[in-house]
């Protein structure tokens, strides 16, 4: 990994400023989480580094301008997952930070399961699963009609979401009209709402399952922030009009970064309570500065 | 059916519901497209295996460069005309009936009608207008989909009206479901004096003794059976005309149903869910106490067989209609 990254120009600088907008991103999480004492913690934690790499680095968009037409699209077909994209936002500059003390509240833009029509930023109506990526491939032949493919197109998936037979319907797709300009990220942290992934619906060898459905495929530490930016940077300089789809599995950790958290049982849904948010706070801000070191 | 009749064939994906004397326009929704598609370069036109089917052959000749094959894939052709809708162009997506309600669903109102995008479903096969079977007969699509926020239907009576609900639609920022009559389809609404509104309901004919409530192709049908009332029995049928069934233009029905005059609804769907029921809410939500007969599709899986013949099984025939005008006048306060 350290020649490609040597050989991309990634350099030390931008790992660091990429690391800071994670930990914002994790403290958000945090916040939000706490201002409801439950939630979807776990899964925003653990693709933290995703969304900080794709936010405040790769996503070409305007924090000021959140429907401006020359932007990319990034699409949250995980709606439960919607407190990490907020925070993603908030470090992005979309809305504000203090916003999200009203996650989940009511009237608040920040709904439990995001919506297009609720957040700026948001560019789906997701939560029912299997759904964004159809909806991908529809905006990246949209836009390549158009002579736009430059502008490109993320989906945010997760490994349970794959039980859903639309996903594979869009698959298929994507690979069919050659979609260069569609980059999947598929968030593998081997649980959902009934248990391991592993034993509700068999998702294994996921390397070979899309790349013969015609992708490009790169498996990657999603924990590891080099490896999550040099996988989007091979995606999208490998990005074209009419190329093979690009997806990037990646493995992550649920709850990483707060080792309180990551020890709890029920890591879908998880309730935490009053007395050790402050304590997984305080544990994120000491993995953050230790590593920061 | 019994084993001792002729067979009849039952051209069953290729019926024709034109009455006899009634003349046809081919493939009216593909020209519409084509054309409107030739004025406003953000039309595109999708289908999940079933141009052919649908009429979208027509656009697809005209306009490869704009024509989507999405495969056999409902779900994924609606949600992909969602995002192409996301990026500014306008979708028509095109599918039969029973698999844009019962297969989709979730996508079209998820993806399309709760962001309010101007996808555009145009289905074939509405109702029973196929001999092939309950796989294949829509039955109940009109209640599948009435109660999804935001989405407009259009039930269109002939050729005349599917011209106009193209661009209609289109022009329409939300999403629309239009319940397409494909192939040689029959052209009536222009004997009369008529233009199509978006959620209008319309008096197609006037008439002293008895108003038919309709929708779709029953339009046709209580028109030609209105002009046998007037001929052969001196009956006087006045017909409305219900091309959008969403949103209900209750204001219209009303002041139409709420007179002496035998009153009936024509719907080809069930009567579960879908025009009578409209109707009846918009009575009873006036205070209108109003027998109305129900002239629909009943409650159950339909036969497979030869079109006609189960249209005048299930009573959707113009024979079917007059039969069911002259004895409500007969028994007024009969019910079924």
């Amino acid at each position: 990994m350290a020649a490609v990254t040597q050989e991309l120009g990634l350099d030390a600088a931008r790992t660091r400023r990429v690391a800071d907008s994670a930990f914002e991103i994790r403290m958000g999480v945090l916040e939000q989480g706490e201002a409801q004492g439950e939630g979807y913690v776990g899964q925003a934690l653990g693709i933290a580094d995703v969304l900080a790499a794709v936010y405040c680095d790769k996503l070409r968009h305007r924090p000021e301008d959140p429907d401006w037409d020359g932007r990319d699209r990034f699409l949250l077909s995980i709606g439960h997952y919607a407190l990490a994209s907020y925070a993603a936002l908030a470090a992005a500059g979309v809305i504000p930070r203090a916003e999200l003390q009203t996650y989940a509240a009511d009237g608040s833009r920040l709904p439990m399961s995001g919506m297009k029509t609720y957040t700026p930023g948001m560019e789906i109506s997701g939560g029912s699963l299997g759904h964004g990526l159809g909806q991908a491939v529809g905006m990246a032949l949209g836009l390549r009609l158009q002579g736009r493919a430059d502008q490109l197109v993320y989906n945010l998936l997760s490994d349970g979401e794959l039980n859903e037979g639309s996903t594979w319907e869009a698959a298929m797709s994507a690979a069919h009209w050659n979609l260069g300009n569609l980059v999947a990220l598929v968030d593998l942290n081997g649980l959902q709402a009934d248990g391991r992934t592993d034993d509700i619906l068999r998702m294994d060898a996921q390397e070979d399952r899309w790349s013969s459905f015609g992708w490009h495929v790169q498996r990657i530490d999603g924990n590891d922030l080099e490896a999550v930016l040099t996988a989007l940077d091979v995606a999208t300089d490998q990005a074209v009009a009419h190329g093979r789809p690009h997806v990037i599995l990646c493995d992550t950790v649920l709850a990483k970064g707060v080792p309180i958290l990551e020890a709890k049982d029920k890591l879908h849904f998880l309730r935490v309570a009053a007395e050790e948010w402050p304590t997984a706070k305080e544990q994120l801000t000491a993995g953050y500065e230790e590593n920061s070191r | 059916m019994t084993t001792t009749s002729p067979v009849k064939r039952s051209a069953a994906m290729i019926a024709s519901i034109a009455d006899p004397g009634v003349p046809t326009t081919p493939a009216p929704f593909g020209h519409a497209l084509a054309d409107l598609a030739a004025r406003d370069d953000r039309i595109v036109g999708l289908t999940a295996d079933l141009s052919k089917y649908t009429d979208m052959h027509v656009f697809a000749a005209a306009h490869p460069d704009r024509y989507f094959e999405m495969g056999m894939a409902e779900q994924l052709m609606v949600g992909a005309a969602a995002g192409m809708a996301a990026v500014g162009l306008i979708p028509f997506a095109t599918t039969y009936s029973v698999f844009a309600t019962r297969r989709a669903y979730d996508f079209l109102c998820l993806d399309a009608a709760e962001p309010g995008l101007n996808v555009n479903v145009v289905a074939a096969l509405p109702g029973l207008t196929t001999g092939y079977g309950p796989s294949h007969q829509a039955t109940e699509d009109v209640a599948i989909l009435r109660g999804m926020p935001d989405l407009t239907i259009f039930d269109p009576a002939d050729a005349v009206d599917v011209e106009a609900i193209v661009p209609a639609a289109a022009a329409l920022d939300g999403p629309t479901y239009t319940r397409l009559l494909r192939g040689q389809v029959p052209r009536i609404l222009d004997r009369y004096d008529y233009t199509f509104e978006v959620g209008k309901a319309k008096v197609v004919r006037p008439g002293d003794d008895v108003v038919i409530v309709s929708s779709g192709l029953m339009t046709m049908r209580a028109l030609l059976a209105a002009e046998k009332l007037s001929e052969e029995h001196g009956v006087e049928t006045s017909v409305v005309h219900c091309a959008t069934l969403k949103p209900f233009d209750e204001e219209t029905v009303v002041a139409q149903l709420d007179t002496d005059r035998l009153a009936l609804t024509a719907e080809n769907h069930t009567v579960v869910g879908g025009l009578f029921e409209a109707v009846a809410g918009a009575l009873v939500k006036r205070g209108v106490g109003k027998r109305v007969h129900p002239i629909g599709l009943p409650d159950a899986f339909l036969d497979a067989g030869a079109l006609p013949t189960l249209h005048e099984k299930y009573g959707l025939s113009t024979d079917a209609v007059v039969a069911r005008v002259l004895n409500g006048l007969r028994r007024p306060h009969s019910y079924s």
